[in-house]
């Protein structure tokens, strides 16, 4: 049977689950943003002079820009001085060596999340990097992996133990001067992910970050850095949750993929940080740029990214397919409940002949819930043949929400071509009529008709998180129909 | 006789003000087929609808029992696990959600409302597989969304196909008929006829005379103007046929002025 369709039961009922708060001792910087601060995080983090330059750099030209305008959401003004730009757990002594050295709470965090990194590590499968606040807690089956030549760690011990490869591809992708909060971004991150895979390796295993936002006033702020080397195949997948609070907490991150020919990324997210409450007090405002880059011919990437959380999402996971034959991917179901905004979608830009790429967005609104797929297919003059399909669906429960859709195409040569398909439809009455009819209640109702306005992009991701992704969908639209 | 299964008393209903079911008495017991035949427009598709419990459709007067309860008190989610089917006349497309897993969530819900335990996947199959030959369904059916891309005939067959395997008390058949070529017709009819059990009803609402020669009536009962006015037995539906509603609506306009006259 397709996971598409498991049942949601039980898991409708429930409010936002992660909410809670672990008391732990952790060590800030002071709120506010100045060299000073960079200068603090970087020495922090014990970081070569490199570093520390490309990020003063990065924050002299986050100074010149203003934030964006054009998303179609709105919020007040953020001041970038009340944010704290470090928080992490204290450290006594060494940082931890190994799992078991890790402060239990810490693993409890993740246990309540449903990560339990211990027992992950005995299980096959999933190898977990775990960031709490600006720091990584703690990365599983690094041993295993480090067999195959997979380096699997977090960005901070990346910096120290591999300085060449973080130097060689560091901002080949999202470069700092790119836009306001990937320059704010490379300025001040401070930890994430790293990932690097050497050549002809199949990567056995999934490989996940769970990013968790804990302390108050703090921003966070990672980078991860996936490298697939020629003929290199990996799927990595990324979580997100966060308190329940009533302030708005800011997340930026940045995330880059590099592909050399033959290589393959599979990147999927599922993000549910706090959306804030049902009359849009606090929740997290998730302002991300995510690129790949298909380096070298006939390589791919694809993004598959449920977002179901935060109260604004401005993301565009976006594909540059340089090679020849090199593909890219983008399947995105993005969720607005209450008064959640998302402005999301992607661009494909295509430069190598032959390239190819697809997007399949699916967009859902609920309540005051304002949704809009924001998308570029670019094709330059040197890109021939090059194709892409664009479908974008989008599906209205009640009255109040609101759909959008930018589609941008820009074609610079004759031998491409390009498809956009698009629709908007309400969820029928007569459906949720037709399951009542059938014995089902209308919650289940909406989550099986949701569920399976999602499908081709559920049927993206890895089964465990496909499981994950529709119960999120079911706590994401309760209460949505009256 | 046995006992009521639905009983209507002067059920008043209408949508937006406007009244459609002016006073409907009705009454069908367990084992009982009952066809309510109409012309356009006499109110029979709300009263299905009413039945099923629609939103949009307000009764106001008159009162449903179903098994002994209130049946309007009930949500129609609830009168569905009480056993209460409406086989659609515009069956619902449901794109994405697999034909299989739609009906295994609908008959569990019905079971859990028994207090029957749920079947699993292997189980529910083997139920199903069963039925399916009832119908004449081709199994790749099943594997498909929930009548998404169905022609109008597999539309209706999937319709039957479905009350076969939530084996309701009560099944209201709402012009089933409409749209089927004589083959699927026979398909249709044959597999309600294997439905009717001595504890189960169908209340079978149409147009056509036709669906009466495969579907055999205990009683016919003719709808119009929101009223029904004439009850009889099988042969009413063939009398009908012949001589067209002109011959009852005008018997009941005659009918009406003698009321009118008595009063």
């Amino acid at each position: 049977m397709s996971t598409a369709t498991e049942t949601i039961e039980g898991l409708v009922k429930q409010e936002y689950k992660y909410g809670f708060y672990t008391d732990v001792e952790t060590e800030s910087a002071p709120p506010g943003l100045s060299e000073d601060t960079i200068r603090l995080i970087s020495r922090k983090k014990n970081e070569p002079e490199w570093l520390t330059d490309w990020r003063l750099k990065a924050f002299r030209h986050w100074q010149t820009m203003t934030e964006p305008t054009w998303p179609k959401v709105h919020h007040e003004k953020i001041n970038y001085q009340d944010i704290v730009y470090y928080s992490a757990p204290k450290k006594t002594g060494e940082g931890p060596k190994s799992l078991d050295e890790v402060d239990p709470k810490l693993l409890e965090t993740y246990e309540k999340l449903g990560i339990p990194l211990k027992e992950r590590e005995r299980l096959a499968g999933v190898a977990v990097d775990a960031v709490f606040d600006s720091v990584s807690v703690g990365t599983t089956f690094k041993k295993q992996l480090a067999e195959k030549g997979i380096i699997f760690c977090s960005f901070g011990e990346a910096v120290q133990e591999h300085p060449e490869l973080v130097k060689k591809y560091l901002g080949m992708v999202v470069p700092y001067t790119d836009n306001f909060f990937a320059a704010l971004n490379s300025a001040v991150f401070t930890d994430g992910s790293f990932c690097y895979i050497p050549k002809g390796v199949r990567c056995p295993m999934e490989l996940s970050t769970y990013f968790r936002i804990n302390a108050a006033n703090t921003g966070q702020f990672e980078r991860t850095l996936i490298v697939a080397d020629e003929g290199a195949h990996v799927s990595y997948l990324e979580g997100c949750t966060a308190p329940m609070r009533d302030e708005n907490q800011l997340h930026a991150a940045v995330v880059e993929l590099i592909a050399l020919e033959n290589g393959q990324i599979k990147y999927s997210t599922v993000q549910n940080w706090y959306p804030g409450d049902e009359h849009g007090k606090g929740g997290i405002y998730n302002f991300v740029t995510k690129r790949g880059l298909c380096k070298g011919r006939n390589s791919k990437i694809s993004w598959t990214q449920v977002e179901t959380g935060s109260a604004i999402t401005w993301k565009y996971p976006s594909c540059v397919l340089l090679g020849e034959n090199s593909i890219g991917e983008f399947y995105s179901v993005a969720v607005t409940n209450n008064y959640q905004q998302a402005d999301t979608g992607t661009k494909m830009v295509h430069i190598g002949k032959n390239t190819r790429s697809t997007i399949v967005s699916k967009g859902i609104s609920a309540g005051h819930g304002q949704n809009s797929y924001r998308g570029q297919v670019k094709i330059l003059k040197s890109a021939a043949n090059a194709r892409n399909f664009s479908q974008c669906d989008s599906m209205l429960i009640g009255a109040k929400c609101g759909a959008h859709t930018f589609p941008y195409i820009e074609v610079k040569n004759t031998s491409s071509s390009v498809e956009h398909e698009a629709s908007t439809s309400k969820i029928g009455e007569d459906q949720i009529f037709y399951c009542n009819q059938r014995g089902l209640s209308t919650q289940d109702a909406v989550n099986m008709i949701v569920n399976g306005f999602c499908k081709e992009v559920f049927k993206e991701l890895p089964m465990e998180f496909a499981v994950e992704a529709q119960k999120l969908l079911g706590v994401s639209l309760e209460g949505s129909v009256g | 006789m046995s006992k009521p299964i639905l009983e209507i008393k002067n059920l008043n209903a209408g949508v937006e003000g406007k009244q459609i079911l002016k006073g409907v008495n009705l009454t069908v017991s367990a084992g009982e087929v009952h066809a309510v035949m109409g012309p356009n427009g006499s109110g029979k598709s709300t009263l299905a609808a009413v039945l099923a419990g629609r939103d949009g459709y307000d009764v106001t007067g008159g009162e449903v029992i179903y098994n002994g309860h209130d049946l309007l008190d009930l949500d129609p989610e609830e009168r569905a696990r009480e056993g209460l089917f409406l086989a659609f006349q515009y069956p619902v497309e449901i794109p994405g959600v697999n034909s299989t897993y739609f009906l295994k969530a609908a008959l569990n819900e019905i079971r859990k409302a028994k207090g029957e335990p749920e079947l699993d996947a292997m189980e529910f199959l083997t139920v199903v597989k069963d039925k399916m030959k009832l119908l004449e369904l081709n199994e790749d059916l099943l594997k498909r969304s929930v009548n998404e891309g169905f022609s109008g005939g597999e539309k209706k067959r999937n319709e039957i196909f479905q009350m076969a395997v939530l084996e309701p008390k009560l099944a209201i058949l709402d012009e089933t008929d409409s749209g089927l070529d004589i083959d699927a017709l026979k398909i249709v009819s044959h597999g309600v006829n294997k439905l009717k059990r001595p504890d189960n009803a169908q209340l079978v609402i149409t147009h056509y005379q036709r669906l009466l020669n495969y579907i055999v009536p205990d009683f016919v009962h003719v709808l119009v103007d929101g009223r029904i006015v004439r009850t009889g037995g099988k042969e009413l539906a063939l009398e009908l046929e012949n001589k067209g509603y002109d011959w009852i609506l005008k018997g009941e306009a005659d009918r009406t002025r003698d009321l009118q006259v008595a009063h």
